[in-house]
């Protein structure tokens, strides 16, 4: 009958198979809160990055925006405002996540670091399969070409992916302690959405610009996708070491973030 | 076994730090039932969520060879968008328990009836108070953790708590943080005043309740001269 908390020290496997069990009951648990049972339910995980993405393809497509390169538009706003979504919207939904949940902290095998895993999961989830039905439809449809590599796409999304995740940890940690992240992340997002990569190939750029551009890491990541898809017509430029690099940092600060500010954490 | 070294609590207040507890030490057998007396605000709830796991403490530790439980009867932990169902569907998850089981045992406890698959945040709070107490139920431990239990429900709840915790489960160890000294002197077998960020500890319930009254004790002023010319 007794189901839980042996207290003696627990083996690393017994306690992963407990931290994949909390990660699956939060995951399921966020997904009925968030989507609920309505109309389409927890398709609205990725039908509204879907919309998101169709609408600004559309915009990009009709407008013929300037992106200086010879790619198609569809499939460059497609690859462009996918990754936008990935990187973007996990530190959203990290940041000041902690608050609504604080209570399932009651449960002592549900940690803070749990609670944004499971977040960050159903995130990616989301985005990655909009992008990949999107592809999909679009390629089905005769609007772009299937990808040269699909193997570079993955690996390009993958960084992404950890890139985004890594932030949105430590932002997501961070904003436990101060609500000025918050408020800074909104804007700062916004701002950084042009230069991200997601309207431009690199190439383009005069230059001087591009070493700039190349500071930020979701550019790296964008390339990357851009090169698996299109091959070396998109005259990708990106550094890979660079932004494993970033991704590792920010992953071991968001770490160290999230236990640092642990013990403070005061359950109502 | 429960053991409790020194635990220290601080909270960050305007202008410096407040200590809610200060280096209590004690341990809690198997079966034994320890009753926390203490006014608003000492610090009970705190102590309860330090043993639980739930909080850390600022200082000393707590040391668990058996199973705890989270503070029972507690509703917060329920996302109140989510069906009774959902909630306990949850828990079952987390504790890697039989979903089948508990839904039944839930369903035959609470009496929510046809609530159970409508949202929490539905519910009247003596449904809550049920809900929270069946799925209390569904997972065993050996060290219940009980708060202020006595405030919430009917009498018909209240039986039904007494049955299902007190004589179902009396071979399991308590600890009961309550204002409420009837309630603590009649589930307990020792006793303890949480005074001060200090844990003052009575075999016996009478002196316990004694201190605990001198502590909580308030006289009405007494009348003043003016008004005791005028009667």
């Amino acid at each position: 009958m007794i189901a839980t908390g042996e207290q003696t020290m627990p083996s690393l496997q017994r306690s992963l198979a407990v931290q994949r069990r909390v990660i699956l009951a939060l995951l399921m648990r966020e997904v009925m809160t968030r989507f609920g049972r309505h109309n389409i339910g927890f398709l609205w995980l990725f039908v509204e990055p879907m919309i998101f993405t169709v609408g600004v393809t559309a915009l990009w497509s009709l407008t013929k925006t300037v992106h200086g390169s010879n790619i198609p538009i569809t499939a460059f706003a497609l690859t462009g405002y996918s990754s936008v979504l990935l990187w973007r919207n996990m530190p959203g939904r990290c940041i000041n996540a902690l608050y609504p949940n604080l209570p399932l902290l009651y449960h002592r095998n549900v940690r803070i670091i749990d609670i944004f895993i499971a977040r960050l999961l159903l995130e990616f989830l989301g985005a990655t399969m909009s992008f990949m039905l999107l592809g999909m439809l679009f390629h089905m449809i005769g609007w772009m070409d299937a990808p040269e590599d699909l193997l570079e796409v993955i690996g390009g999304w993958a960084i992404l992916a950890w890139f985004g995740m890594a932030l949105a940890l430590f932002l997501g940690a961070l904003s436990m302690r101060t609500e000025l992240v918050e408020k800074l992340w909104h804007p700062l997002s916004y701002l950084v959405f042009p230069l991200s990569g997601a309207a431009f190939m690199v190439d383009a750029l005069p230059r001087q610009a591009q070493d700039y551009v190349l500071l930020l890491p979701m550019v790296h990541g964008v390339e990357i996708v851009r090169e698996g898809y299109f091959g070396g017509s998109a005259h990708a430029h990106y550094d890979c070491a660079y932004v494993v690099a970033i991704a590792i940092t920010l992953t071991f600060l968001a770490l160290l973030q999230i236990r640092s500010v642990a013990p403070a954490i005061v359950i109502e | 076994m429960i053991r409790l070294r020194n635990i220290t609590k601080t909270y960050p207040v305007r202008g410096g730090q407040r200590t809610i507890l200060d280096a209590i030490s004690f341990d809690l057998a198997p079966g034994r039932k320890l009753g926390v007396l203490g006014r608003n605000g000492a610090g009970k709830s705190t102590l309860i969520r330090i043993i639980s796991g739930a909080e850390s403490a600022s200082a000393g530790h707590v040391e668990r060879t058996m199973s705890v439980s989270w503070p029972l009867a507690f509703s917060g932990a329920f996302q109140t968008a989510l069906t009774g169902r959902d909630n306990v569907r949850f828990i079952s998850r987390i504790y890697n328990s039989d979903f089948a089981r508990n839904i039944r045992a839930v369903d035959d406890f609470a009496e929510l009836g046809a609530y159970l698959d409508e949202p929490v945040r539905t519910y009247s709070s003596g449904m809550r108070a049920r809900l929270a107490f069946a799925v209390s139920m569904i997972i065993e431990f050996d060290c219940f953790l009980i708060d202020e239990i006595s405030a919430v429900g009917d009498a018909r709840f209240a039986q039904k708590c007494e049955t299902e915790l007190f004589r179902k489960r009396s071979d399991r160890a308590m600890i009961i943080v309550s204002h409420d000294a009837a309630y603590v002197r009649d589930h307990c077998d020792h006793f303890a005043v949480l005074d001060n960020g200090r844990m003052h500890f009575h075999a016996d319930f009478e002196d316990a309740y004694a201190l605990f009254k001198d502590l909580i004790g308030w006289a009405p002023p007494s009348p003043t001269t003016e008004e005791a010319t005028q009667r």
